[in-house]
């Protein structure tokens, strides 16, 4: 008589949700307005050999981009006007912290385009010979303190960090958000204690939102998407670091001439808008 | 005792027990034999991957790495203190559910075992709203003892608790129904008074499904990632458990990810195969 009394388990235990903020979005019906702003995009696509013909030849299929968490918002508008561009293309989002997509291109995930916020994380897919092209920088990032909105630990720069008392969340070091906070602090000489490492950039922005903890160390674009419920405050010039966000085709690309389409799209000039607008600053 | 197991013997059972010889001498029907054939490869293959493909020659440094040694004692007695919260207070919700009929009692139930459905991130994600530093009770921690839970180890336990103890429910729940309730009755006309009937005779009954319930609440805590993530943090040392660690080593260092994983299986492995022969010799 062993393991009795097992009977009633209605279901079967739930596997461990992943965390990653994979959020698969297929875009559907778009403002017809975006439209407009698309004239001569596709006339510009330096990394892309194809797209040249792009601008005549009909684009269709689905394009599954793999982003960094941080181009969430900037991704999810540009991903809107390429669909109204072309009709009959649908673009597949997936965001999580570009360690983890990185791994998941080396483990072979069918997907098209990669887009890392750090150049360290595309070199792991260039070196493995995943990417189609040489990975070209599209927008640049910096590092800010963000602090719940009316910044109720009353924090003024970067240097208060180091306060023991203090609750402070950063991405984990393997993340980019993650090294860049560690280079922050390493130019700023401080060595502070964080009560978690998040596992993207997102979390950590997350947990600020919340109010969970008194800072934490996110790009200035996902402050400003949190506008409202988290405050900025710049690092100094002596600590500011900027990563480089590199973006490229990969090799496996099931549908090629409508990635490079995409890559075209998020160089040009209206995809520099929509980056710049969303806090991002030029290459 | 068979009556508590009205679906019959968990598979093992037969072997240890040197069993009825005729259940092995019966003809297993094709359509049984073949899925069930397809279920053991589903579920053993990706555990025989993780051996072939573990860096073998590493093994030894990573197992002493302490950061390793660290994430494992905390994934082991947070579970524990998981499965020892879930035993205090799953054990009367179960009699509480089996033995009363209260309106809404179906309802509790369904509330009670969501966390088995619920996306542990989503539990994550609801306990910081609850007991999170500005969350409807944990503001009030925090405001009267200064005290808040996310970010602790306490808050790992909490996390883990809350996706762990409806395994015990279900599984004392199941034993409590399961059970004969004219002992109780009996001790009742003997003028047991109801806790003492409760701890003499229907603790002694249903012990072989508390454990069951103890060993997959402990194993579900040990497991445990997505709530512990959201609402615990990751903190080496603190808060980051062995799937954590794992997890956040996947991408930086793929072999350190397999090896940790190989070590957390084998620990759970020891650990239920070593709870279950005692147990087992304890009901002969």
């Amino acid at each position: 008589m062993t393991l009795p009394a097992m009977p009633t388990l209605p279901t079967l235990p739930t596997l461990p949700t992943l965390p990653t903020r994979h959020k698969v979005a297929r875009r559907g019906a778009v403002a017809a307005a975006v439209a407009l702003a698309l004239a001569g995009c596709l006339s510009d696509g330096g990394t892309a050999p194809r797209a040249s013909s792009a601008g005549t030849e009909r684009l269709s299929g689905d394009v599954t981009v793999l982003a960094a968490a941080s181009l969430t918002e900037a991704f999810e508008v540009i991903a809107a006007q390429f669909e109204a561009a072309h009709p009959g293309v649908s673009v597949r989002l997936s965001f999580a912290a570009s360690s983890t997509l990185a791994a998941q291109i080396l483990a072979g995930v069918p997907a098209d385009v990669f887009a890392a916020a750090d150049a360290a994380t595309m070199r792991q897919v260039t070196q493995a010979g995943a990417a189609a092209t040489e990975p070209r920088v599209f927008a640049r990032n910096a590092l800010v303190i963000a602090v719940p909105a009316g910044n109720p630990a009353g924090l003024e720069g970067l240097a208060d960090l180091a306060d023991e008392s203090l609750t402070l969340a950063v991405c984990a070091v393997e993340v980019p958000c993650g090294a860049a906070a560690q280079r922050a602090f390493a130019l700023a000489g401080i060595d502070p204690r964080p009560d978690t490492y998040e596992e993207d950039v997102k979390a950590t922005l997350g947990k600020v939102a919340l109010g969970e903890v008194d800072a934490g160390l996110v790009y200035r674009s996902d402050a400003q998407a949190a506008a409202g419920a988290v405050e900025a405050i710049p690092l100094p010039a002596v600590a500011q670091t900027y990563n480089d966000y590199p973006i490229t085709v990969l090799a496996q690309a099931p549908h090629p001439s409508a990635a490079y389409a995409f890559v075209a799209r998020v160089r040009s000039p209206a995809g520099l808008r929509v980056l710049t607008d969303a806090g991002f600053r030029p290459p | 005792m068979s009556r508590l197991s009205p679906r019959g013997r968990p598979a093992g059972s037969g072997q240890r027990q040197r069993g009825p010889g005729r259940d092995r001498d019966r003809d297993v029907p094709l359509p049984l034999l073949v899925p069930a054939l397809a279920a053991v490869a589903f579920l053993v293959l990706p555990l025989l991957a993780l051996l072939v493909r573990a860096p073998w020659r590493r093994m030894p440094a990573l197992l002493l790495d302490a950061r390793v040694l660290d994430a494992l004692l905390l994934s082991l007695w947070t579970a524990t203190l998981a499965a020892a919260a879930s035993l205090v207070l799953g054990v009367p919700l179960a009699w509480l559910l089996a033995r009363t009929s209260f309106p809404g009692r179906g309802l509790v139930r369904a509330l009670v075992t969501v966390p088995l459905v619920l996306p542990p991130v989503v539990g994550g994600i609801a306990l910081l709203l609850v007991l999170g530093r500005t969350g409807l009770v944990g503001r009030w921690l925090e405001q009267w003892w200064g005290f808040s839970l996310p970010f602790t180890t306490a808050g790992v336990v909490v996390a883990e608790t809350f996706v762990a103890m409806p395994f015990l429910v279900l599984a004392v729940e199941g034993a409590l129904r399961g059970a004969d309730r004219r002992n109780e009755e009996v001790a009742a006309t003997l003028g047991a008074s109801p806790w003492l009937a409760f701890r003499r005779v229907t603790l002694a009954i249903v012990a072989p499904g508390v454990l069951a319930g103890l060993v997959l609440a402990w194993a579900r805590a040990l497991g445990e990632f997505g709530a512990t993530i959201t609402f615990a943090g990751n903190l080496p040392g603190t808060t980051q458990t062995m799937p954590l660690a794992i997890y956040l080593r996947r991408s930086s260092d793929p072999d350190a990810a397999l090896v940790l994983s190989l070590l957390l299986l084998a620990v759970s492995l020891t650990v239920l195969a070593g709870l279950r022969g005692r147990w087992a010799v304890g009901q002969r």
